[in-house]
């Protein structure tokens, strides 16, 4: 199997947003989890902060994953969990054992689940079952729990892929707004271009892996873009690729063994 | 062209296969019964038949006197709590080893292979719960009769002990087999595994471990009422006795006693499967 991502280099300065686009496979998620150190580069190196995490002991690796975040595509929510216990998850590595369990048995930060539910518009949602929500819900929760977290370095995957176009917009501006907010890095992958050039000023182009462009995004042509997705072209005018998870299968039933 | 038999008619070509098969399955099974003794027709010999028959016949009518019934009540009671003490216990003994032994919780598995220790102290506590469940209870039940004596308390020890690491296993099972993402997620964002766990695993993982338990319980208590058998107290030791005295009105009562609290603890058990899911 050849390498999801290679001969590929470029710097990030702290507080820069940068999008990242690219074909389908392109690597862009395989990208994301190397910054986030979810994966472990099998050549090269990566430095966040001047540090290098993998000469990191695993207790410290853990307390620098603490200092970012990662949102997966998939929202990454139980199905029976409740949506201000899904966003207060953001807030675990600040928090010691004894108070998130707390928390379990009785919210801390209720307003601050509130709040963040707010900006995605799903403050009525606050004490709902995760599996009450539609599939666009579920990811504006998984988003706000980027704002129970008080990571620096924010690596969004595709965070626009169960939204409509009016929400995407929305998303997209709350997301920034929270990383200039917080002075944080904000990274996402991301398959609408319009909306990539328009939010952030710098845009990353990935093909099979490697790195196709680095530019500003007012210097980002057409030509670029057709040249980037060379034989994928209806992913550039899709504006909103479809969602890549299916709904929900209803739970298998429990297999019982007289063991 | 299938060959004709001696009528002209076309022959079944699967038969001889068939009746290889049927003369394989008796010289197989043959020694096996021959092995275990097994001769149904000493059931019906003048000599045995009569004290069956006689065993059996005291069956009707069973005994219904409030004392003997206040008794079969309050051993049908102590089997219940047997089997729900054993199962606390048993919980004490399953929810550490599994938590331990899940791999999903691993940090350093997180990115590839798990650290060496860790790995090893994992297996070690596979192997444990495999010692531990592969024991029938029955057996420690024995065992611990000849330990703390007749009674309650060694059905309680055999029960613990059995389930603790059959629930340990198929929790860890549990745990592993399901939808992994949100708990892998929150590690990658820094969280320690407990929290993992309870925010991530317990919470995708929960209906499927509280329905098993509730149906171990209820495996608990049919075996709960075999262990007084061995004098490990409860129904089983009461039903022991009265065989053993041939008094067949009280086997028949407390027979019946048993089925009826099979057949409740099946349905409380149904119930809050159902309640659950």
């Amino acid at each position: 199997m050849p390498d999801a991502v290679r001969h590929l280099s470029f710097v990030v300065q702290s507080g820069e947003h940068v999008a990242i686009i690219g074909p389908s496979g392109a690597g862009k998620t395989t990208l994301l989890q190397l910054i986030a150190c979810a994966l472990k580069p099998s050549t090269g190196t990566l430095r966040l902060a001047d540090v290098d995490p993998w000469g990191l002991s695993v207790h410290d690796l853990q307390k620098l994953r603490g200092t970012l975040f990662l949102a997966p595509q998939v929202p990454p929510l139980p199905p029976r969990q409740r949506v201000v216990t899904a966003v207060l998850a953001g807030r675990l590595p600040q928090m010691g054992l004894w108070a998130s369990l707390r928390s379990l048995f009785y919210p801390a930060y209720i307003d601050q689940a509130d709040a963040a539910l707010a900006r995605f518009d799903l403050s009525e949602k606050l004490f709902d079952r995760v599996d009450r929500l539609s599939g666009g819900e579920r990811q504006r929760v998984g988003l706000a729990r980027i704002l129970a977290s008080s990571a620096q370095l924010l690596l969004v995957d595709e965070p626009l892929s169960a939204l409509d176009p009016s929400r995407s917009e929305q998303a997209i501006k709350t997301l920034t707004d929270i990383a200039t907010e917080r002075n944080a890095t904000l990274i996402a992958t991301l398959h609408h271009v319009e909306m990539a050039l328009k939010s952030f000023p710098r845009i990353i182009g990935m093909r099979d892996g490697q790195l196709a462009f680095d530019l500003p995004a007012a210097q980002v042509s057409p030509q670029h873009l057709q040249a980037l997705y060379a034989q994928n072209l209806h992913e550039l005018d899709g504006s909103a690729s479809a969602p890549h998870h299916a709904p929900d299968a209803p739970p298998l039933p429990v297999v019982m063994h007289c063991r | 062209m299938s060959p004709l038999d001696s009528r002209g008619i076309k022959r079944d070509p699967a038969w001889a296969g068939r009746v290889f098969w049927l003369l394989a399955a008796v010289v197989l099974l043959w020694p096996m019964l021959v092995l275990t003794e097994f001769k149904v027709w000493t059931l019906f010999e003048a000599s045995n038949l009569k004290p069956t028959l006689r065993f059996l016949g005291d069956f009707f009518p069973p005994k219904i006197e409030g004392e003997f019934l206040l008794l079969v009540a309050k051993e049908t009671w102590r089997t219940v709590a047997i089997a729900t003490a054993g199962v606390a216990l048993a919980l004490v003994l399953a929810i550490p080893m599994a938590l331990l032994s899940v791999r999903v919780l691993s940090v350093s598995a997180l990115t590839g292979k798990m650290d060496k220790l860790p790995a090893i102290f994992r297996t070690l506590l596979r192997w444990l719960m495999v010692v531990l469940r592969s024991v029938p209870e029955l057996i420690w039940a024995l065992i611990f009769v000849r330990v703390v004596g007749l009674g309650p308390t060694a059905g309680v020890i055999a029960i613990a002990l059995t389930y603790g690491g059959m629930l340990g296993k198929v929790y860890a099972e549990i745990l592993e087999s399901g939808d992994v993402q949100a708990t892998q997620t929150l590690l990658r964002n820094g969280a320690r595994p407990m929290q993992a766990f309870f925010y991530g695993l317990l919470p995708q993982n929960a209906t499927e471990l509280t329905s098993y338990t509730v149906y171990r319980w209820e495996c608990a208590i049919r075996s709960s009422a075999v262990l007084g058998f061995v004098g490990a107290g409860g129904l089983g030791q009461q039903m022991d006795a009265s065989m053993k005295m041939f008094n067949g009105s009280e086997v028949a009562t407390m027979l019946i006693v048993f089925m009826l609290l099979v057949w409740l603890a099946d349905a409380i058990s149904a119930w809050l499967r159902k309640a659950l899911g």
